[in-house]
Parts: structure tokens; C-alpha cells; sequence
């Protein structure tokens, strides 16, 4: 039997590693990656808290969350895609055109 | 089975939702009318989301007219998922006002771009939707929902210049960002769920109230308070979150500039406030003293950043950042002048800063790379009535007597000093005079350099001008006679 607190320890070492992935890659379409990991680990605890709290809540939540990350997926693909053909890169440090 | 069904279509409600539900029809008719409209012709589009918003201002009217009479009321629908109070539809006609605001100035300047896309309209009227649900949200979920629906339209609005990199940069660099914040959040919303076993405002409001000092002292709500805040911050564009700001701001087409500054910004605000006073009310006085801090960061770091700007588009962006500390500081008042100055600051500053917008976006070049200071030299005398008019916005935002810049300014400050904040509001004029530095530059710019062109390119399309003169007449009437309008705020809050 996995306890609820395994599950939540689990998630925010997830939680963690997105957001260190978020911060220190430079490809745009990894660092998305890492913005999806953050998301499922959210995903997690909500299934995890529902489950241990005894009401769905947290269950119909999830499906929001996956139904907008993916809408979210296909916006941040195409953006990326539209990047990529002006400048033939899709490397952050690219992203220097708007300075002061 | 059978019985859950029912028992769930009970709470279906669709007058507590109808503005929304009004734009959201009009913006799919929108994208019909695109298909079968003639490829670059866009006018009629625009106009019939503007049709669209006056039916949905008229919703909100009669809403408003509604709850007054003791058989309406407020509305609740969805479960509690949203309620159409005071707050909502104050917050409503905003949203209203600077859509149509945005839409109006674009017709012209989509053609002048290159990009005279119908998609546009609908996606801005989806936006203002988003919006709107995140005003009435009661229930976590909804706003998650609001906020996505609103942040998704924007992203794409953001890139809509598709062959212009600095447009592309603005939306990837928009979208990486705020899908990062959401994440934040969420990871908050999941852990408040964990405390308090409920998504519903009121609810986890109830729970943190009657265990106040466990749920203190458990680090869960603390985090969850925090991470949610977080993403809020960002979304409002609060120092220290709000790097992207500039970027996106100086990178995205003009008119989705305007739009961002002014409704998706009181959009997340109304949401944080609602948020604050129903879920954390018992912890005022904690909220109280970190948002104190972040005011004032928020206000002077923004302004010292805009001094030193020379693309103007940029400048107004950081000075956003400024104008969304000064709303911050009504937030940590707390008290119902300071709420109900949110609600004016939010309404004046859609008038003023899409007004200024709207000037800016006739004086532009194609590509735009001369809205600079010196690239204004002159503008003044060469197109007088819009040097007037850029003038009297600029004076707004500056927040000198008698436009709706000043008194909105008064009443947020006012509330400050009535909570006994007294160093905020000191903070606040003093921010206050060294933004007059960078706001003079533009009107010395108009009206004190020789002129170096002729302005001939600067047309003035019916769109743009209604929308500069709603945006004078808005400016004017809030600075003159703002009795009236104030009392509708106070009604509003709570």
C-alpha cells in the first residue's frame, strides 16, 4: 500500500525537476517538455489528494488540466514552428531580437 | 445515473454566464463569416464584434439592472462555479470597454501590416470571454479555466504577425513564460485542495477560518497561498515576475499590446481579489504585508526602467508595470475605498492607455520602428487634433487633474491612508513625480522638436477615431464628474 505522502513526495520531486529543466535547458521544444512534467506532476497530486480525501473534485480537475495542456500544446507548437522558420533556430538564446 | 444527470442540469444557469455566452457565440459566427468572406477583407468582421460586445454590455447592463430586484438578484450557476455579482459586471463592462476599444483601432492597421486576418476579431472576442469567466469564477476550476481560455487567445495574438520574427519572439517567449506560471499555479491549487478537501472559494475560506491557527501553521496552505500567488503575479505583471512584460509588449502587434495592458491585466487582478477576500480573508494582515513590499518594488522599479527607454511602445510597458503597483496598493488597503478604487484605477487606466495606444498606432510606419521620441518630433503641430489628443492621455497616465489618471490615483491613495499606510501612499506620489520624467519626453517630443517629417502616412480611419473619441470622452468624464461612477464601484465590491 502507497500512502498519500509517497505520492505527494513523488510529485513534487517531479514538480522540481520541470522547473530546474525550465530554467536551465535551451530548447525551446525541452523546456516546453519540462512545463508538461510540471503539469502531470500537478496532475499527480490531484489524483493522489482525491483518492486520499475521498471526493472527486480533484479527478475532474485533472481532466481540465489535460484537455487545456494539450489545447496549450498545439498554440506552443505552432508558435514554435513559426519561430523556426524566420529564424531557423529554436534555441532560447535566439530569443534577443527585443532588448533595451 | 439517471438522477446525477438531472441533478446536475438543475445547477445549469446560463443567465449567471450570458456576456460571456454572447461573445463566445458571436466568435464562432465570426470565424463562419471569415470562410465565407472575400481573403483580406476584414471591416465587416470588425464591425460585427463590435455588435457582439454591445449585445454583451447589454447583457451586462440588465444583469446589473437585476440585482436590485429581490426575485434575481445575484446569479449562481454551474454548482457554484460562477456567480454573476456586482464585482463580475463592473469588471465585465472593462473587459467590454477595452475589446472593442482594441478591435476598433485594428481594422486599419492589420491592412497596413500585411495581416488582414479575420481570426483576429474572434480571438480577442474569446479572450474577453476567458476574461469575464475569470471575474465570476467562485470555484478554482473555473478560474483555471478563465485564465487558460484568456492566455491561449493571447499567446496566439501575441504571434499573429507570423512573418515577423519580432512578433514570433514575443509569442514563444509569452507562451514558454505563462505556461511556466501556470504551473506554478496549479501546483498551489492542488495543494489548497489537499488542505481543505474543496476547489470552491467560499468553502476553503470557511475551512481556513474556523482552523485558522493549524492551517497556519501547516507549511502546505502556506505554499499553496504562495505558489498560487505566484501565478497570479505573473499574469498581473508584479515586480518580480514580470520580466517577460517589456518583451512581449514591445514584440506583439499594437493593438494586442493595448488589449494586454488593460483587460487581461484587471482580468488576473479580479480573480487575485476574489481569491484574497473570499479563501484568505482571515489572513489579511500576512497578505497585507507582502503585497506592501511587492507595491513597492513594483512601482519603482517599473518607473525607474521606463525612464531610461527610447522605443516608446516600450516605455508605456514599463510604466503598465508602475500603473499595476498602483492598483496593488488599493489591494493592500484592504479596505472598501481601496477595493473600489481597483475597480475605478482598472476602468481608467483601459480609457487612458488604450487611448494612448490608438494614437500611437496612426502614427506608425509600417513595421512601426519609428515610434520613438524623436521619431514624435513635431507630431503635435503636423496632426493637431491627435497631438491633443496623445497629450491628454499622457497627462492621465501622469495622473494630473482633471482626468480620470488623477482621480483615480486619489481614491487608491486615499484608501491607503485611511488603512494608515501612510509611507505606501507617500512611496506612490513620489513614484507618481518621477514618472512625469518620461511622460514629458513624449509631449517635449511633440511639441518642442522641430519636425523631421511630414506625417503624410498618418491616415485617420473611422475605427480609430471612434476609438480615440470614446477613449476622451472616458478620460474626461471619470476626471471630471467621478461621483457616479465611483458609487457603481463601491456598490460592486462585495
Amino acid at each position: 500500500m502507497v500512502s498519500i505522502d509517497q505520492y505527494l513526495v513523488l510529485s513534487a520531486i517531479l514538480f522540481s525537476i520541470g522547473t530546474f529543466g525550465v530554467l536551465t535547458r535551451k530548447n525551446a521544444i525541452v523546456i516546453f517538455m519540462c512545463i508538461e512534467l510540471m503539469l502531470n506532476s500537478v496532475n499527480l497530486s490531484f489524483i493522489a489528494l482525491s483518492n486520499h480525501l475521498g471526493n472527486m473534485d480533484g479527478q475532474v480537475f485533472v481532466l481540465f488540466i489535460m484537455t487545456v495542456a494539450a489545447a496549450e500544446a498545439a498554440v506552443g507548437m505552432a508558435l514554435i514552428i513559426a519561430f523556426y522558420r524566420n529564424r531557423d533556430s529554436i534555441a532560447v538564446d535566439d530569443f534577443n531580437l527585443l532588448k533595451w | 445515473m439517471e438522477n446525477l444527470v438531472q441533478a446536475a442540469l438543475k445547477t445549469v444557469n446560463f443567465y449567471a454566464i450570458m456576456p460571456s455566452v454572447i461573445l463566445v457565440i458571436f466568435g464562432m459566427v465570426l470565424l463562419l463569416i471569415g470562410v465565407f468572406s472575400k481573403p483580406g477583407r476584414t471591416t465587416h468582421i470588425a464591425w460585427i464584434g463590435i455588435i457582439g460586445l454591445i449585445c454583451a454590455a447589454a447583457a451586462t447592463v440588465s444583469a446589473w439592472n437585476g440585482l436590485a430586484i429581490k426575485d434575481i438578484g445575484i446569479q449562481f450557476g454551474f454548482a457554484d462555479q460562477v456567480a454573476q455579482d456586482g464585482f463580475a459586471l463592473f469588471f465585465n463592462i472593462i473587459f467590454i470597454f477595452s475589446a472593442a476599444l482594441t478591435i476598433l483601432m485594428s481594422d486599419d492597421y492589420l491592412r497596413r501590416e500585411g495581416y488582414p486576418i479575420n481570426e483576429f476579431y474572434s480571438l480577442i472576442l474569446f479572450a474577453t470571454a476567458g476574461s469575464m469567466w475569470m471575474a465570476s469564477a467562485t470555484d478554482m476550476m473555473t478560474i483555471f479555466l478563465g485564465l487558460e481560455v484568456l492566455s491561449v487567445s493571447l499567446y496566439v495574438l501575441a504571434g499573429f504577425f507570423y512573418n515577423d520574427v519580432r512578433s514570433n519572439e514575443a509569442g514563444l517567449k509569452y507562451f514558454l513564460l505563462g505556461a511556466f506560471s501556470t504551473g506554478f499555479l496549479l501546483y498551489g491549487m492542488a495543494l489548497l485542495y489537499g488542505v481543505t478537501g474543496t476547489t470552491n472559494l467560499s468553502e476553503i475560506g470557511l475551512i481556513l477560518s474556523s482552523q485558522h491557527q493549524a492551517m497556519l501553521g501547516n507549511p502546505m496552505t502556506i505554499a499553496g497561498m504562495l505558489l498560487l500567488s505566484t501565478g497570479f503575479l505573473f499574469k498581473i505583471g508584479v515586480v518580480p515576475f514580470h520580466m517577460w512584460a517589456p518583451d512581449v509588449y514591445q514584440g506583439a502587434p499594437t493593438p494586442i499590446t493595448a488589449f494586454m495592458s488593460a483587460g487581461p491585466k484587471a482580468a488576473a487582478l479580479a480573480a487575485f481579489m476574489r481569491i484574497l477576500l473570499f479563501s484568505f480573508a482571515e489572513m489579511q494582515v500576512d497578505w497585507s504585508a507582502l503585497l506592501w513590499i511587492l507595491a513597492v518594488l513594483t512601482m519603482t522599479i517599473g518607473n525607474f526602467m521606463a525612464v531610461s527607454q527610447t522605443n516608446i511602445k516600450r516605455m508605456l510597458a514599463y510604466s503598465s508595470i508602475t500603473h499595476a503597483g498602483y492598483a496593488l496598493v488599493g489591494l493592500v488597503a484592504a479596505n472598501y475605498i481601496g477595493f473600489s478604487g481597483i475597480l475605478y484605477y482598472m476602468l481608467a487606466y483601459t480609457f487612458m492607455n488604450l487611448g494612448a495606444f490608438a494614437v500611437l498606432v496612426l502614427a506608425g510606419k509600417k513595421g512601426e520602428n519609428n515610434l520613438t521620441y524623436e521619431g514624435l518630433a513635431g507630431f503635435g503641430f503636423k496632426r493637431p487634433f491627435l497631438g491633443v489628443a496623445l497629450s491628454i492621455f499622457i497627462l492621465s497616465l501622469m495622473g494630473m487633474p482633471p482626468t480620470a489618471g488623477f482621480t483615480a490615483k486619489f481614491y487608491i491613495f486615499a484608501g491607503a491612508i485611511k488603512a494608515e499606510y501612510i509611507w505606501l501612499a507617500v512611496i506612490g506620489v513620489l513614484n507618481s513625480a518621477v514618472s512625469l520624467y518620461y511622460y514629458l519626453r513624449v509631449l517635449v517630443a511633440m511639441y518642442f522638436r522641430d519636425p523631421q517629417e511630414d506625417f503624410a502616412w498618418v491616415s485617420m480611419p473611422l475605427g480609430a477615431m471612434v476609438s480615440i473619441i470614446i477613449s476622451l470622452v472616458g478620460v474626461l468624464y471619470l476626471g471630471l464628474l467621478p461621483e457616479r461612477v465611483m458609487e457603481l464601484a463601491r456598490i460592486a465590491i462585495f
